[in-house]
């Protein structure tokens, strides 16, 4: 099963965050996932405020500066992650840097199968 | 064959109810399936057997009649997953695999995790639970939640979706989610339990009574299902007595206790002692069941050991901090030291956490009328009255304190 994993800012959690020395650092926490050959592909994204919106009303093509929505939580990253099933995907999600201090949604792909 | 009353075919089926959808799922991966084939299955021997008799084994003709229906189903789908789930049922019964006693492999049990999986809503994990584990009708679950039907059957067909496009497995978690995901299940039980026991008919908690029980069968080394088996048996045992002829809320010192079910006690407190044997120290479940056990034992409202209590209270306090426990705790701190203590007590508590709670004046009202301060009661029960629920029994037995004063 393939998920996305959005990464996802939150400063409200990021303030009450407490460092562990448990937590690995994102270097640590790719070595891992890849290594157990978890993760397609994956990258960091570029602040919102580089972020540009498009859409199309009446044939006309609007751009607006800025993210979709407006929310003080934004995604700062992604990973596609190939897990055998959601508690191996939780897995990896809660070892993420971001877990502590941010937050990890995943979504499953789409499949066909039915 | 041999003949077979009502009663013995009800029993037989519903004892093998919840390892037939659980083993069927487990091979299809299809949960409407499996709960269709195993009613079909089940009707069918409410048919066929007043008249012919009961098999020599129930399970082994259900699981037969299941089967077959679910394949009949499947070949005319005619998809390649239907080919699969096709032959997955024809391997097992071609092993005849379907009596294993691992418990690691019991169905029932990888049903029961798999449905109170924390990635599910709270009140898709309960409606779940109740439907695949339990058997209840999907109107009978919009009864107990009053909720319509179809509102029901949306959010049945919103969590099993859920697990399987999510891709949540059907199985006992592994040693290291264990002890995590069986405390999910208790709260799933508990607040199944809750749902009912505040209610006149309280179907409900019989329910989470019987789902305990199959816990606990299930999982005997679990400490703290045996100690929220034995919180339930306490509660239940006194059923009978907790609301008078018009349904109206019987307080527990004002309760006959004769009419308190010997069995359940009894029941409850074996559990606690086989907990106990453990070694382990006590966890949250069954500490507020040694509570519940010092009130079945108390043989009056006058001799409960409310000492015992109070410590027990303060440990479940240092394991489970929470308000409402430290309110339970003032009260039972009135009782043992007078109720001048229980006041100053009640003062004492973070009454910012407690905001909107009716318990809190409830319990101020109940010493100050002990204590023969009328006017102050009188207060405090009109505070409680405004926030405890609307037309609930705990606000009629307000009321009535009120009136009484």
């Amino acid at each position: 099963m393939k998920y996305m994993m959005f990464v996802v800012v939150d400063p409200d959690a990021a303030a009450e965050a407490e460092p562990s020395e448990d937590d690995l650092t994102i270097a640590q926490w790719l070595a891992d996932v890849d290594g157990q050959g978890k993760r397609i592909t994956g990258d960091a994204l570029r602040p919102v405020s580089d972020a540009t919106t498009v859409r199309v009303s009446r044939g006309q093509v609007i751009v607006t500066d800025g993210p979709f929505t407006e929310s003080k939580e934004w995604i700062a990253g992604f990973d596609i992650l190939e897990c055998d099933n959601l508690d191996e995907a939780i897995a990896i999600a809660a070892r993420h840097p971001q877990a502590n201090g941010g937050k990890l949604e995943l979504r499953p792909f789409w499949t066909d199968e039915d | 064959m041999h003949s077979a009353t009502a009663e013995a075919i009800t029993s037989a089926v519903a004892a093998e109810r919840t390892g037939m959808v659980a083993s069927l799922i487990r091979l299809t991966g299809d949960w409407d399936l499996a709960e269709d084939c195993v009613q079909d299955a089940v009707e069918r021997a409410l048919v066929h057997w007043p008249h012919d008799g009961m098999p020599r084994s129930p399970e082994a003709w259900l699981t037969t009649v299941a089967r077959n229906r679910a394949l009949d189903l499947l070949r005319r789908r005619q998809t390649e997953r239907a080919k699969l789930q096709q032959r997955a049922i024809m391997d097992a019964t071609a092993s005849g695999a379907a009596l294993e006693t691992d418990p690691q492999s019991d169905d029932r049990l990888r049903l029961i995790f798999t449905c109170c999986h924390p990635a599910l809503a709270l009140e898709g994990r309960v409606a779940l639970t109740l439907k695949t584990v339990a058997g209840l009708s999907t109107a009978e679950i919009a009864r107990a939640f009053l909720v319509s039907e179809p509102t029901m059957s949306q959010r049945l067909l919103r969590t099993k979706r859920k697990i399987s496009n999510a891709a949540i497995p059907y199985r006992v978690p592994p040693d290291e989610l264990l002890a995590e995901r069986t405390s999910g299940v208790l709260v799933v039980l508990y607040l199944i339990f809750n749902e009912g026991y505040g209610q006149h008919e309280d179907h409900l908690a019989v329910e989470a009574l019987q789902l305990a029980r199959l816990l606990v069968d299930l999982m005997p080394g679990e400490d703290e299902a045996r100690g929220l088996l034995a919180l339930v048996t306490f509660q239940m045992s006194r059923r009978s007595t907790r609301f008078d002829a018009h349904g109206d809320l019987v307080p527990m010192e004002e309760q006959d206790r004769s009419g308190w079910d010997a069995a359940l006690m009894e029941e409850g407190h074996r559990h606690l002692r086989r907990a106990a044997r453990s070694g382990r120290p006590p966890g949250p479940y069954r500490l507020q069941a040694q509570i519940a056990a010092c009130h079945a034992t108390a043989a009056t409202a006058e001799a409960t050991a409310w000492g015992t209590i109070v410590a027990l209270f303060d440990a479940l306090l240092a394991a489970q901090p929470s308000p409402v426990i430290a309110l339970n705790r003032a009260i039972a701190v009135g009782f043992r030291d007078g109720y001048e203590a229980g006041l100053a007590e009640l003062d004492a508590l973070d009454a910012t956490a407690l905001a909107g709670y009716y318990l809190l004046p409830s319990a101020r009202a109940d010493f100050l009328r002990r204590l023969g301060r009328n006017d102050e009661a009188h207060h405090a029960y009109l505070a409680a009255l405004h926030l405890a629920p609307a037309g609930q029994p705990e606000q009629r037995l307000l009321q009535r304190r009120l009136t009484d004063l």
